[in-house]
């Protein structure tokens, strides 16, 4: 197991009028490997849960066990944790603060305290991950390059830490439908090849739909389902009453199998979509 | 009287690129037309030019050659830029960014007490704007406690409280939750059926952009594609070679024609499939 949440607390401002509980008693257990989707309204408690993940936030109790390290313990180093689980926040283009792209991400990997060698390789590295040309973009300042360029540099500035999970909070926001299957089929690839555990925060169910192998729902600042994606969206009346909802395709062959017609109603992508309908029309004229 | 409300004539708009230190066009030689009460779409992939044009509709840019009229008073006209934006309102992406006081009806009388308006006045345009939007019941509160959806509606009455004609909205659900991106779509068909608010809405979701009157797609500076929803959007093939997407029932019946099975090319939505099928 390498994330292991147990009996998890946060209240904000505590013992003042304006406390409020944002975490709930969150269990959760995530083995290696898995992708995870973690999906809830705004002000759910996503963020804040995320935050917990690599000790941005303490808890106000529970513990975190993070790949066989509680980091709630007071003695474990916040670099250590650091290490082990990567962050990407909303809109991440917007931290970038150094020269150039190289410099950028090599800021986290030489706070490690590497060598420049091994911090060449791992920014070299990074950058073919995202799809960033490393000779012409490496001395060029990110300021200079487009939105889904810059919010490139800042992925793989995480990913240049070698994280064992890594959390991306709203990773497409505001980019254009190309820009977004382009990144998350970078992160897929990710996945895929170095088979490190991600947890994608998204307000987008298709997406969601696509990637994903199991999904986490939060409300009221508690995990309120956690199942198999497939699942997950067959559950679309709860979904809706907690301000969610499922992919539009999903949702088209559900109403098409109240019309009485015999088909699957776990349909997740356009492709299954049509796979479904055409054996059903094969059935059908027979 | 004319029932234009925008009119883009043949414009450029050109800057100096920092990486290659040379003239770039963000927008060349466009001619666009907005009509009075129309809700107008445009799409494009980051980096078309589109925002560079709707910051241009209001005077917040001014085009490097070609003219644009705001019911008919030019953007580079100094002495009218507050009536030219005073009749044309943008709402961006961020809320936060777009939200200046503590309490909500404070925010919202923000545009008007600026120009100077009759106190009387503000406080109806302010409670009307409020109950437009449908957030009369916060007008106490504070907009950092609201969600990102109703903190959107906010900045939407703050525009409406200046008595816009026409309300640009520039991608003003990308950082919005599902329900949070129905409330504002809500919103932004209310203001154009009821009210009569011209509408430009620039948007990367597809399911919005079904909602329009007309839909004008923009590729490196240029218009490439422009129609109803349904011409566009049954281009299907036109529209992923230019970045974009289609909503997915649309792609669905797309793939189902190319198996041999007979249905229109031009869905758009669950229930329209749902009937042909």
């Amino acid at each position: 197991m390498i994330i292991d949440i147990k009996n998890l607390n946060f209240i904000y401002n505590p013992n003042t009028p304006f406390e409020s509980r944002a975490l709930d008693n969150v269990n959760i257990s995530i083995e290696k490997g898995e992708f995870i989707g973690l999906i809830g309204h705004t002000g759910s408690g996503k963020s804040t849960l995320v935050q917990h993940l690599n000790g941005l936030i303490k808890p106000t109790s529970g513990e975190i066990i993070i790949d066989g390290t509680n980091i709630t313990d007071k003695d474990v180093k916040l670099k250590s944790i650091r290490q082990k689980v990567g962050l990407v926040f909303q809109y991440p283009e917007y931290q970038l603060f150094e020269e150039s792209v190289y410099k950028d991400i090599a800021f986290g990997p030489s706070n490690l305290g590497l060598d420049e060698s091994e911090v060449h390789i791992r920014v070299k590295d990074a950058m073919e991950v995202v799809g960033l040309d490393f000779e012409s973009l490496k001395d060029r300042s990110p300021f200079e390059l487009s939105g889904g360029q810059k919010r490139r540099v800042a992925i793989a500035g995480v990913i240049a830490m070698k994280p064992k999970v890594l959390v991306l909070d709203e990773p497409t926001a505001g980019l254009d439908p190309h820009g977004r299957d382009e990144i998350l089929n970078e992160i897929h690839e990710l996945f895929k090849k170095e088979g490190i555990t991600i947890i994608l925060v998204s307000h987008s169910m298709e997406d969601v739909a696509k990637l994903v192998d199991r999904i986490l729902v939060m409300h009221q600042g508690k995990i309120v389902m956690d199942d198999k994606t497939r699942e997950i969206f067959k559950r679309a009346d709860e979904l809706e009453r907690i301000g969610l909802g499922i992919p539009q395709i999903t949702k088209f062959m559900r109403e098409f199998k109240t019309l009485g017609k015999d088909v699957r109603e776990d349909i997740l992508t356009v492709q299954e979509a049509k796979e479904e309908l055409l054996r059903y029309f094969k059935e059908k004229r027979r | 009287m004319n029932n234009i409300m925008i009119k883009v004539e043949n414009v450029t708009y050109e800057y100096k690129s920092y990486i290659e230190e040379e003239i770039q066009a963000a927008v060349k030689n466009l001619s666009l037309e907005v009509k009075k009460g129309e809700f107008l779409v445009i799409l494009g992939h980051n980096g078309s030019g589109k925002s560079t044009l709707s910051k241009m509709m209001n005077g917040l840019l001014l085009p490097t050659s070609g003219d644009i009229y705001v019911m008919d008073m030019n953007t580079k006209d100094e002495e009218k830029i507050w009536d030219i934006r005073q009749k044309a309102g943008i709402v961006f992406q961020n809320p936060d960014n777009q939200i200046v006081a503590t309490i909500v009806e404070e925010d919202v009388a923000f545009g008007p007490e600026n120009q100077g308006i009759d106190p009387a006045e503000i406080r109806k345009r302010v409670d009307d704007s409020l109950a437009i939007v449908e957030m009369t019941e916060y007008k106490k509160h504070a907009p950092h406690l609201l969600s990102g959806g109703q903190k959107q509606r906010v900045a939407i009455a703050g525009i409406l409280a200046m008595n816009p004609d026409c309300i640009i909205f520039d991608e003003p659900t990308s950082m919005l939750d599902p329900t949070g991106r129905i409330e504002v779509m809500n919103t932004i068909r209310k203001l154009n059926q009821e009210e009569g608010k011209s509408i430009v809405l620039i948007t990367h979701y597809m399911d919005e952009a079904v909602q329009g009157d007309r839909v004008v797609v923009m590729s490196q500076g240029e218009i490439q594609m422009e129609g109803t929803p349904k011409e566009i959007f049954s281009q299907v093939d036109k529209i992923k070679e230019l970045g974009l997407d289609v909503p997915q029932v649309t792609e669905l019946a797309h793939e189902l024609r190319k198996e041999g099975i007979d249905i229109p090319g031009d869905i758009l939505s669950v229930e329209e499939l749902l009937k042909l099928l």
